[in-house]
């Protein structure tokens, strides 16, 4: 088996950051949806533009986590394997 | 409402808490929880229950005073502002997601059960850690403040003393049975609560939250008609200010400022809490917290709709008279709102559910804030060979004591909107950020550095959030948490401005330190520890802190 950890790929890096980053950009730049219109079943716009990020975030950070699973997922595989090994007087003793 | 007792009403409310107390009791001498690690919700996600169970006990931790009373009453004063608790509760789980896996891994690895302890073993400074562990235990009294004010006005409301009344006693009369509520609260079964309590608290809330949101806008006429009458009212002058009340959407940069940087802080603030690091590190594994914190969002949802209650509470007709007249305290709007509304019982069933639902969190947050002392103060500079007999001792007084420092926010501070307490314990637990999550990054900063950061960000948080007037009161203070960024100007929410100062000191001075080659201290974790996961060699439970 490899020395290393399995490692996270720059795609998938990038790919788990922008979900993750996404509903910062959407919720705190207020000044992109402050307004009242178009309203919606009443709601101005500033309301119903939150209420439908609350959904957004939950899926940006379910896929994220499905993302990251898979990596966590092989990382604790490999950590348990190596941990069976017999030791080898070498390696960072974690 | 003013004036009589609305027996009704009352006669439930006592039935839920008698029957909460009776449950929890009994429930306690059946099966003790194992630990102090796992009361919260956050803790129990971890356990054996499937991922619906978790959903739905993870979600009624959320649901407190701060939802139920604090925001609407803040949308009932000034409208839009109040809502920045809805990105709040958006961005702070992708937050949980990044930076608690670490967390929860150097812990397991060292045996760390509260943030002082991680801080401690990762920077090697007494003093870092001291400071960590007094700004928690500080900032979690205004929080439970907020939670008594919760109770305060659901009594105040059903004619149990109260503002109506002229003699200060009896108008402070809902507090002190609220204190005595909690304290009698944490000493039964608070301590023990089995997730049995969770259960019916949150089945309660559940239910009060789907019939308040869908029962009374249709009464109302729909949301159009809600925000019309909220726009005429707040766009109308102020007599106390000779300014508009508020708005609907923050229309100015300055409000639009305010209300993203509440946000941010308020984020960044919450999982610093004591209570909120132990309960997520009592998770069965670091990814347990990244699931947990996938499924919440959608509870922000129902957070919103119920911020949305302020605006309601204004197009109600008689509110806005009735709230006038109990002294302009808008924390009355969401209680009158339901009493106003609601057939009699049901006002009983909501106002046991606002209730319940603030006792519940503040006697976890008391636990976790005395925890806290005896583990990282008591232990660390006066008995460091306490007994567990005297470890309890210890956790039970200061308990008491934490809630009497709450009493004491309530009873002296600005009374015009009570979400500024829990602003205020934000300004000063946002300060310990970057010890903790920077910490979990790099060693690069000085210890000392960031007890200066910490130390200078305190001071003007504090400093600045007395100088803010309550609006129509000129000459109060703490009356709000928004100020000046200092030679800048704008309007940022305090603890923000504040953090930037913190890391900007602690930045400049570990660039000195290291010049001039000052002794850094012991690092006793390795890279690996921030990654590893249960199962894993190294991984262990967590030690039992004193479960009084």
């Amino acid at each position: 088996m490899s020395d290393k950890p399995p490692g996270w790929s720059a795609a998938r890096v990038i790919a788990v950051a922008v979900l993750l980053i996404a509903p910062f950009v959407g919720t705190l730049w207020v000044s992109s949806y402050s307004r009242t219109e178009p309203a919606f079943i009443g709601l101005p716009f500033f309301y119903w533009y939150l209420l439908v990020w609350v959904i957004v975030s939950a899926l940006c950070t379910g896929l994220a986590y499905v993302l990251t699973m898979r990596v966590e997922r092989q990382r604790h595989a490999w950590r348990r394997a190596r941990a069976a090994q017999p030791p080898q007087g070498e390696g960072d003793g974690a | 409402m003013s004036g009589g007792v609305n027996t009704t009403a009352l006669v439930i409310f006592v039935f839920f808490f008698v029957l909460v107390a009776v449950v929890g009791f009994a429930a306690a001498r059946w099966r003790r929880a194992e630990s102090m690690l796992h009361l919260n919700e956050w803790g129990l996600g971890g356990r054996s229950f499937g991922t619906f169970v978790t959903w739905f006990l993870l979600g009624g931790d959320l649901y407190t005073a701060y939802t139920f009373i604090a925001v609407p009453a803040l949308i009932f004063g000034v409208g839009a502002q109040g809502f920045f608790a809805v990105p709040y509760t958006i961005i702070a789980y992708p937050l949980i997601f990044v930076f608690m896996a670490r967390l929860w891994s150097v812990s397991h690895v060292h045996g760390y059960v509260t943030p002082a302890d991680f801080v401690r073993g990762r920077f090697g400074s007494k003093t870092l850690a001291t400071v960590v562990a007094l700004t928690g235990i500080l900032a979690t009294m205004p929080y439970i403040a907020l939670q008594l004010v919760g109770i305060q006005v659901v009594l105040d409301v059903m004619g149990v003393g109260g503002s109506s009344s002229s003699s200060w006693i009896v108008q402070d009369l809902p507090l002190f049975i609220a204190f005595a509520l909690l304290a009698a609260y944490t000493y039964t079964s608070g301590l023990r609560a089995p997730a049995l309590i969770a259960f019916i608290k949150d089945a309660l809330i559940y239910l009060v939250i789907i019939v308040a949101i869908i029962y009374i806008p249709i009464k109302l006429g729909g949301f159009g008609h809600i925000f019309d009458a909220a726009e005429k009212h707040l766009s109308s002058t102020n007599p106390a200010t000779h300014k508009p009340f508020g708005s609907i959407i923050p229309a100015t940069a300055d409000s639009q400022w305010a209300f993203g940087t509440l946000a941010l802080g308020s984020a960044m603030a919450l999982f610093m809490y004591p209570h909120s690091i132990t309960g997520i590190l009592a998770s069965r594994s670091r990814n347990v917290i990244r699931r947990n914190a996938s499924i919440m969002p959608a509870y922000s949802f129902m957070l919103a709709l119920l911020a949305l209650l302020g605006f309601m509470a204004i197009a109600a007709p008689g509110v806005l008279g009735a709230v006038a007249k109990a002294g302009k305290n808008a924390q009355l709007s969401v209680p009158l709102l339901f009493d106003s509304m609601f057939p009699d019982w049901f006002t009983g069933v909501a106002f046991a559910a606002i209730g319940i639902g603030a006792l519940v969190p503040a006697a976890i947050m008391s636990i976790a804030a005395s925890n806290l002392f005896t583990r990282n103060i008591y232990k660390e500079f006066f008995r460091p060979d306490a007994t567990p007999r005297e470890e309890t001792r210890v956790s039970q007084t200061v308990s008491l004591l934490v809630k009497l420092g709450a009493l004491m926010f309530v009873l002296f501070m600005d009374k015009s909107f009570a979400i500024n307490l829990q602003l205020l314990g934000g300004i000063w637990i946002l300060q310990t950020f970057p010890s903790i999550v920077f910490g979990l990054y790099t060693r690069w900063f000085h210890r000392w550095a960031l007890v200066a950061g910490w130390a200078v960000a305190m001071g003007y948080g504090t400093w600045a959030a007395y100088g803010v007037e309550a609006p129509g009161k000129p000459g109060s203070h703490f009356g709000g948490s928004i100020a000046p960024i200092p030679f800048i100007g704008g309007s940022w929410y305090i603890a923000l401005t504040g953090f930037v100062m913190n890391v900007l000191i602690a930045v400049i001075l570990t660039l000195i330190l290291k010049a001039l080659k000052a002794p850094e201290g012991k690092d006793e974790t390795k890279p690996p520890e921030y990654d590893a996961d249960a199962e894993e060699p190294g991984v262990k439970d967590l030690p039992e802190p004193a479960a009084p």
